[in-house]
């Protein structure tokens, strides 16, 4: 029941991809890729991997759009054919593509139990984790009690990297404005 | 066989509005579909997690519920302003 639930899905998202690819209007491909990005982060919870699933919808169905539409925003909503010839994109991509799936044939075998990342210290994971930590969820206790200050110090990063993004955006926002009365009403009242 | 007719039905209704979504002739087609397409994976969490014994699933769904809204909201900002961060001109000065 739940391969075929996948494969409906999986197809959709092959009409999805064809279509980005066959679309010339850049607005129709932001919201064909919000489309895209909701039926994968499905696909994900019915694979059972919920917490990738919640990351893929709330950045690609969620963020990414508004980003896309900053973008066309600046630009034009409208991609122009390109005469040139396709021979050499076509070329490096089928290149890519075979060397991605030659490399595909050294891995272990989809779900295979005996490879080392399976034998390591997720056994342990597994049995102790609800003993050790008392969170119910297996994943939750590895991100946030095993590995709690690698996960504080992603955050770290990341928080450091929206504050840089956002002074360089509000600082090109004061000099373009001629007007030094004219304050963003959000920050008037702090 | 209730919640298995139920999926397929679901499946069958994001179908056609991907078709929607790829042909739709104009701007708001696409953005319904958009909308559609994140209420069907709601009712697809929703129905697929009673199928396979995870009613614990509808705690997704109802977040699915609040990231859908995000992308509607900015597409229609988007074409009601041109621009994301529109600020009003008549905004009083202090």
């Amino acid at each position: 029941m739940e391969a075929y639930i996948l494969m409906a899905l999986l197809a959709l998202l092959a009409a999805i991809t064809i279509a980005i690819v066959f679309q010339r209007s850049l607005f129709a491909v932001v919201i064909l890729a919000g489309i895209y990005s909701f039926l994968m982060a499905t696909v994900m919870i019915v694979l059972d991997a919920v917490d990738v699933a919640m990351t893929e919808a709330s950045v690609g169905a969620g963020i990414s759009t508004v980003v896309f539409l900053a973008t066309l925003h600046l630009t034009r909503a409208r991609e122009y054919p390109r005469p040139r010839s396709v021979m050499l994109p076509l070329f490096v991509s089928s290149v890519v593509a075979a060397v991605l799936v030659w490399g595909t044939f050294e891995l272990p075998r989809f779900g295979a139990a005996e490879t080392p990342i399976h034998q390591h210290i997720a056994p342990h994971y597994l049995k102790e984790a609800k003993r050790e930590t008392g969170v119910p969820n297996v994943v939750t206790a590895v991100l946030a009690d095993y590995r709690s200050f690698d996960t504080l110090g992603e955050t770290t990063v990341i928080f450091t990297g929206g504050i840089g993004i956002l002074v360089l955006l509000r600082g090109r926002r004061r000099k373009r404005g001629e007007d030094k009365d004219a304050v963003d009403p959000g920050v008037r009242d702090a | 066989m209730m919640f298995m007719m139920a999926t397929l039905a679901v499946l069958i209704a994001m179908a056609l509005v991907v078709i929607r979504a790829m042909r739709g002739p104009t701007v708001f087609d696409r953005v319904l579909a958009g909308n559609v397409i994140g209420t069907l994976a709601i009712l697809l969490l929703a129905v697929v997690g009673f199928l396979m014994g995870r009613p614990e699933w509808l705690d997704i769904a109802l977040t699915y519920g609040l990231l859908n809204l995000i992308s509607t909201l900015a597409v229609l900002k988007f074409f009601r302003h041109g621009d994301l961060a529109f600020l009003p001109k008549e905004a009083p000065k202090q």
